[in-house]
C-alpha cells in the first residue's frame, strides 16, 4: 500500500505537495536548516567571548553576528518550528481529518516562509544588520547597515505565520472527526490552537512596527525620532505588544509536545485534562497583557512598572499550574526512560529554574539591576530556547516513527540528548552569574575578571552543539536505515498512532471512530480490535 | 468556454470536508479570522495616531484643517456606494441574475477607481505644497513636528489603505471573470461572499481613516 512518503516521486511533487505531512516535512528541512545556521552564529560568538579582549573579527562584525543569531534564531526557527513542521504534521492526524482545511494556502505559507527567510538572508550579503534583533529604534532607523532588508523580510515571514495559524483555527473548528469534542482533543491541538490565536493577532502587529522601521530606514520617515518629534518608546511598545506573545507563540505548542510525551511514556492519563488544556488559554491570554515589562528602564510611569510587573508575575501562576499537572501525571505511572521522556525531564529542570528567573527579573526593583545583562539573556534562553528546542527535538525522536516508518538507535539517542541538556545548562548557568555580576550583554570585549565564566558557558556550547550535530546524524541515518517501526511503538493512546505507520496520502483508510479517549491508558488502544 | 461549464458540487467538494455545507462555512469562518488579522495590521496604526495626536494635539488639529474636506468625503460617499454594489450583486447572484452581478461588480470596481484617483489628486496637490513624508516634509504654513508627524502617519495609513484597494480591485477582476465563466453561479457564490467581505472591511477602515484626517479638527 502507498504512503504519503513514495505514493508520488521525484522533487517535484514535493515543491507542490498540497499533503500536510509533506509540507510538515518541507518545513522540518527549512527550520532545521534555520537551526544550524542560528547555531553557528551562536558558535561564532561563543568562541569570540573566549577572549576579553577584540579578537577574530571587528567589533561591528561581532554586532552583526549577535543580530542575526537572534532573528535567524527567533523568526526562522523557534517561532514557526512546532507548529509548522508537527503541527501541520499531526493536527489533522490527531482530528482525524485527511488533511488541513485549506491545503493550498498551506502551501502558500511554506513558499512565504521560505520568501521572508531568503529576504533576511540576503540582508547579510547587504552589509548584515548590528541593531540586535529588537530592530530598537532610533538606531535602527540611522544604522547604516541592511536594516530594511531585514525587517522586510521577518514581515513576510509573520504572513506565512498568519496564514498557518489561520489555517489551524479552521482546522481545528470544522475538522474534527465525528464526537470529537473539544474536551476530546488531545493536548497537542489545544496548544497549537491557543498559539494559532496568538499567531492570526498579534504577528499583525509586529509586522506593522517592522514595516514602519523598514519604510522609516529606506525613506528617512522619521517616525520613532525624536528629533523629529517621535516617541522611540512607542517602538518598544508596538514591538513588545507582539514579540512578547510571540514567546508564548514559542513555548506553548512545547508545552503541547510536554502534554503528549509524558502521557505515553508513564503510559497514565493527565492528572488534569482541563487545566492543561485551559491554562494554555490563559497563557495566550495573559500573555498579551504583559508586554511592558521589557520596558522597565525605557522611562514608562511607576504605576505601569508595577502593573506590568504583577501581570507577568501572573503568567506563573499558568505555568505553575501546567508543571503541577505534569509531574502529578508521572504518579503510579508506568515510566519508560526513552529520549523524548529525557528531554521531558530536561524541559522541567529548564523551565522551572527559567520560570523562577523570571518572576525575578518581573520583580521591578531587581530588574533595574539585571536589564541588559547576561543575566536577562540566560533567563529567556533557559525559558524560551531551553522549551522549545528541548520539546523540538523530543518531538522528532517521539513522531519520528510515524513520520518515516522508522525507528532511531535509542542509545544513541540518550547519548545525545544527555549532552544537549548537560551541553544547555553548562552554556547558560555561568551566563546567570556573569549577568547578575555585572557583564553587560551584547558587549565586545569585557574585563578579565569574567573570563573563566564566559570560557565554561563556551565549552558548555560546545558541548551543546555536539549533542545537537549526533542527533542529526543518526536521525538521518535512522531515515533511511532504521529498522522499520510498527505502527504504536510506544504503545500510546494518541489519534495519531492508530493511522498506519507511515500514513497514507489521505491519513485514515476509513474515518476515524472516536470510541474513545485519547489518554484513556486503562482501555485497550484499538476497541475495534 | 465549454471547460468551464458549471462544476457539479461533487467536483467542488475538497477531500478534507464531508459535506458543501461545512467546506463553504470553513472558507467563511477563515475569511473572518483573516479579516480580523488585517484589523490589528491597521490596530498598530491607529495606536500610533492616538499616541503621538495625545502628544501633539494642537498641531494634529491644524493639520487635519488643512486636508480638503470635500476630497475625503467625496471618497467616503464614493466608498459606502461600492459596498452597496458589492452587497447588491451578492443579492443579484442569490436570485440567479448573473448579468446583475457583473454589472454591479463593475460598478464596484469603478467606485473603486474613482476612489482611487482623488486620492491620486489629493496626493498630487499635497506633493505641490511640499507636504511629504519624514525628513523631506518641506510645508511652510505648518511647520511644527506635529504637523510633519501627522502627513508622515497620513502617507503610511492611507497609503496602506490604497494598496488593500488596488489588491481588492484585483479580487473583483478576478470575480468578474468568474462570473462571466460561469464559475460563480446562483448554487456556488462562496468565492464572490468572500470578496465582499474584503471589500466591505477595506471600506470599514476608511470609515475611520476619514474622521482622523478629514474631521477631528479638535
Amino acid at each position: 500500500m502507498s504512503t504519503y512518503l513514495d505514493d508520488q516521486r521525484g522533487l517535484r511533487s514535493w515543491l507542490v505537495t498540497k499533503d500536510h505531512k509533506r509540507i510538515g516535512i518541507l518545513f522540518l528541512i527549512a527550520t532545521s536548516a534555520a537551526l544550524l545556521l542560528g547555531g553557528v552564529f551562536a558558535l561564532v560568538i561563543r568562541i569570540k567571548l573566549l577572549t576579553p579582549g577584540p579578537a577574530m573579527m571587528s567589533a561591528l562584525t561581532y554586532n552583526r553576528m549577535f543580530t542575526h543569531h537572534g532573528v535567524v534564531m527567533v523568526f526562522l526557527f523557534m517561532v514557526p518550528v512546532i507548529p509548522t513542521v508537527f503541527g501541520n504534521f499531526f493536527l489533522p492526524l490527531m482530528l482525524g481529518a485527511p488533511d488541513v482545511a485549506f491545503p493550498r494556502l498551506n502551501l502558500a505559507s511554506f513558499y512565504v516562509y521560505c520568501a521572508g527567510a531568503l529576504v533576511v538572508l540576503s540582508s547579510l550579503w547587504f552589509g548584515g544588520v548590528d541593531t540586535g534583533w529588537t530592530f530598537y529604534t532610533p538606531y535602527s532607523t540611522t544604522s547604516p547597515t541592511a536594516v530594511a532588508t531585514a525587517a522586510f523580510g521577518v514581515f513576510l515571514v509573520g504572513m506565512s505565520s498568519i496564514l498557518t495559524g489561520l489555517n489551524f483555527i479552521v482546522t481545528t473548528h470544522t475538522l474534527r472527526a465525528k464526537h470529537l469534542g473539544w474536551m476530546q482533543m488531545p493536548l497537542f491541538v489545544w496548544a497549537i490552537y491557543a498559539t494559532a490565536i496568538i499567531q492570526v493577532l498579534a504577528t499583525p502587529v509586529l509586522g506593522m512596527s517592522l514595516l514602519l522601521v523598514a519604510v522609516d530606514h529606506a525613506w528617512a520617515l522619521g517616525i520613532f525620532d525624536p528629533s523629529m518629534g517621535g516617541d522611540p518608546v512607542l517602538f518598544q511598545h508596538l514591538f513588545w505588544f507582539y514579540s512578547h506573545p510571540a514567546v508564548y507563540i514559542m513555548i506553548v505548542p512545547a508545552m503541547g509536545v510536554v502534554s503528549e510525551v509524558v502521557c505515553t511514556f508513564s503510559h497514565r492519563r493527565p492528572s488534569s485534562y482541563r487545566a492543561i488544556a485551559l491554562s494554555s488559554l490563559g497563557i495566550a491570554f495573559i500573555g498579551f497583557l504583559t508586554w511592558g515589562h521589557h520596558m522597565f528602564v525605557a522611562g514608562i510611569s511607576l504605576f505601569d512598572v508595577g502593573a506590568f510587573g504583577i501581570l507577568s508575575m501572573m503568567v506563573a501562576i499558568f505555568s505553575a499550574i501546567k508543571v503541577f499537572t505534569w509531574t502529578s501525571t508521572l504518579r503510579h505511572g508506568r515510566i519508560r526512560f526513552r529520549a523524548p521522556m529525557l528531554y521531558f525531564f530536561g524541559f522541567m529542570f529548564l523551565f522551572v529554574f527559567g520560570g523562577m528567573t523570571g518572576v525575578a527579573v518581573a520583580t521591578s526593583s531587581l530588574d533595574v539591576h539585571w536589564t541588559d545583562t547576561y543575566f536577562v539573556v540566560a533567563h529567556f534562553h533557559f525559558i524560551m530556547v531551553g522549551g522549545t528546542l528541548t520539546m523540538f527535538m523530543a518531538a522528532c525522536h517521539y513522531w519520528f516513527p510515524k513520520m518515516f516508518g522508522r525507528m532511531y538507535p535509542e542509545r544513541w539517542a540518550l547519548i545525545a540528548t544527555t549532552g544537549v541538556i548537560l551541553g544547555f545548562v553548562f552554556t547558560f548557568t555561568p551566563q546567570f552569574l556573569l549577568g547578575n555580576a555585572g557583564m553587560p550583554r551584547r558587549y565586545f570585549t569585557y574585563p578579565a575578571e569574567y573570563q573563566w565564566l564566559n570560557v565554561m558557558s563556551t565549552a558548555g556550547a560546545t558541548i551543546l552543539a555536539m549533542g545537537l550535530v549526533l542527533t542529526a546524524g543518526y536521525l538521518i541515518w535512522s531515515i533511511f536505515r532504521g529498522p522499520p517501526a510498527p505502527r504504536n511503538p510506544w504503545d500510546s493512546r494518541g489519534y495519531e498512532w492508530l493511522a498506519p505507520t507511515p500514513p497514507p496520502v489521505h491519513n485514515f483508510d476509513e474515518p476515524l471512530a472516536i470510541t474513545r479517549g485519547p489518554y484513556d491508558y486503562h482501555l485497550p488502544e484499538r476497541m475495534d480490535a | 468556454m465549454i471547460e468551464h461549464a458549471p462544476q457539479h458540487a461533487e467536483a467542488r467538494l475538497e477531500v478534507q470536508f464531508e459535506d458543501l455545507a461545512k467546506q463553504e462555512h470553513a472558507a467563511r469562518f477563515g475569511m473572518w479570522v483573516f479579516l480580523g488579522s488585517e484589523l490589528l495590521l491597521f490596530a498598530g496604526l491607529f495606536g500610533l495616531y492616538t499616541a503621538y495626536r495625545a502628544t501633539h494635539s494642537a498641531e494634529f488639529g491644524e493639520a487635519v484643517h488643512h486636508n480638503a474636506l470635500w476630497i475625503g468625503t467625496t471618497n467616503t460617499v464614493i466608498l459606502i456606494c461600492s459596498s452597496f454594489t458589492v452587497a447588491w450583486s451578492i443579492h443579484a447572484i442569490r436570485g440567479g441574475r448573473e448579468r446583475t452581478t457583473t454589472l454591479m461588480l463593475l460598478l464596484t470596481m469603478l467606485f473603486g477607481t474613482a476612489f482611487l484617483v482623488l486620492k491620486g489628486v489629493e496626493y498630487s496637490q499635497h506633493f505641490r505644497e511640499g507636504i511629504l513624508p519624514g525628513r523631506h516634509y518641506a510645508f511652510a504654513e505648518l511647520p511644527g513636528h506635529g504637523a510633519q508627524l501627522f502627513f508622515t502617519l497620513y502617507y503610511f495609513m492611507t497609503g496602506l489603505h490604497a494598496i488593500h484597494m488596488i489588491a481588492g480591485l484585483g479580487v473583483m477582476t478576478w470575480l468578474v471573470r468568474r462570473v462571466i465563466a460561469r464559475r460563480i453561479t446562483r448554487s456556488s457564490h462562496t468565492a464572490l461572499e468572500l470578496g465582499g467581505l474584503y471589500w466591505h472591511l477595506v471600506d470599514g477602515i476608511w470609515i475611520f481613516l476619514w474622521p482622523l484626517f478629514y474631521l477631528a479638527t479638535r
